[in-house]
């Protein structure tokens, strides 16, 4: 592709920026949408250090596209580098979501449905389940994505908000479609932001710009050992930042709660929203 | 080919009339009586005001245009529907429960007083 062309699309996207009021979730989902006809391009990364393994980081860059004010899909592509080892590609998945009440309840429940095709070596971590733990991050890229994982991830998301606050859990069930037993998983999360009313005036660090709260999410056995025996559950603080042109920043150090957990992971990312996508591409489209 | 055609003609029209059918107003109908008496805690406030158009731009501007003039596609709010017939009550209840058949999301996920401060705003579009 030409540069013209490259800065000429950049320059569009950039004035087409808008604000997405996102969570600062890493792993749960709520139960909000993306608004409909908007483009919210995500890259999110988890840094952690597995006690007998590399240093790593897994990324996941997202394609988050609002199909109706009730469906959302969206495309992942996942990667992850590892110290000593190598760089390398992990796979991709593809998620919708539904939302079955067409109003704002006390609890709002989403249907979501995501096939994975992803290999052994992927270190996102954008949900733990089964017994998914430490263990599985310390084998070498080369023999690590040699194993193919192809999954079909269902979710129950239930959210809330009351008061300014959001609170959303997420109930996981995740099948490989191979001969593998179903796997079970949980997350939840709360937050709010810093201040609630919107100030007169322009501000880049005023306290509506900031949402603070917690997370935690866990694996639950599988449908041949359901419980927290020999699983890896994570919990830590979030804070994410609307910077000015469309842009969120997100961060969160994650703690291991227990043996089979990795001790730390750092979640770090970025977010910019495009608003109305295709009528940018539309003539007379304001 | 003639099945074919109709077949084409109908998701042809289908999403022109859900379109079409997206500023109806068919929505006032179900605001429940407590929620249309609701008032704006921020009534005529000149901050907020600016602190609703601000949220505005963010956020509504994409569909309903800079000043609320509506675009090609999604009403304006400058209308004797919006301005008249609905109360800052009946907006409330639409931001909060959106119309999600007609492309409306919930806007839920701002806090209340957000809400409230762009309903302050909408509702001085009429001046």
């Amino acid at each position: 592709m030409k540069p013209a062309v490259m800065v000429g699309l950049f320059v569009v996207f950039l004035a087409a920026g808008c604000k997405a009021q996102e969570r600062p979730y890493f792993v749960t989902y709520s139960h909000e949408m993306e608004e409909p006809g908007n483009l919210e391009i995500e890259f999110f990364n988890a840094v952690g250090k597995p006690p007998d393994g590399n240093r790593f980081v897994g990324s996941t860059l997202e394609f988050e596209y609002g199909a109706t004010a009730w469906w959302t899909s969206e495309l992942y592509l996942d990667g992850q580098t590892t110290q000593h080892d190598s760089t390398i590609f992990t796979g991709y998945r593809w998620e919708n979501r539904f939302r079955p009440l067409l109003g704002e309840h006390w609890i709002n429940p989403v249907l979501y449905v995501e096939f994975e095709n992803i290999n052994g070596g992927d270190k996102a971590l954008r949900e733990v389940v089964g017994h998914d733990g430490k263990n599985d991050l310390v084998d070498p890229n080369p023999e690590a994505r040699t194993e193919k994982k192809r999954e079909m991830e269902l979710k129950l998301i239930l959210g809330s908000n009351f008061r300014g606050w959001n609170i959303s859990e997420n109930i996981i069930a995740e099948k490989n479609l191979a001969n593998a037993p179903w796997e079970f998983g949980y997350a939840w999360a709360v937050s709010r932001p810093l201040k609630l009313a919107a100030s007169a005036h322009d501000c880049t660090f005023c306290g509506e710009k900031f949402q603070a709260g917690v997370e935690m999410y866990g694996g639950l056995g599988d449908g041949y050992s359901f419980g927290t025996h020999l699983t890896s559950h994570y919990a830590g603080p979030t804070l994410n930042w609307e910077a000015p042109q469309g842009l969120t920043f997100s961060f969160s150090p994650q703690f291991g709660l227990n043996d089979y957990s990795v001790p730390r992971l750092y979640r770090f990312g970025i977010a910019y929203e495009i608003g109305q996508l295709w009528g940018r591409f539309h003539r007379g489209a304001r | 080919m003639i099945r074919n055609f109709g077949l084409v003609l109908l998701m042809v029209l289908l999403p022109v009339a859900l379109v079409s059918g997206a500023a109806d107003g068919n929505w006032l109908k179900k605001v429940p009586g407590r929620d249309h008496e609701k008032i704006s805690p921020y009534q005529g406030q000149p901050d907020a005001i600016a602190a609703g158009r601000r949220i505005f731009v963010d956020r509504c501007s994409q569909c309903h245009g800079e000043a609320g003039e509506g675009t090609k596609k999604r009403p304006g709010l400058k209308s004797k529907r919006v301005q008249e017939q609905a109360t800052e009550g009946d907006l409330h209840w639409l931001l909060v429960n959106g119309n999600m058949r007609k492309g409306m999301p919930s806007w839920a996920k701002l806090p209340d007083q957000q809400l409230w401060q762009v309903i302050t705003y909408v509702k001085s579009l009429h001046e």
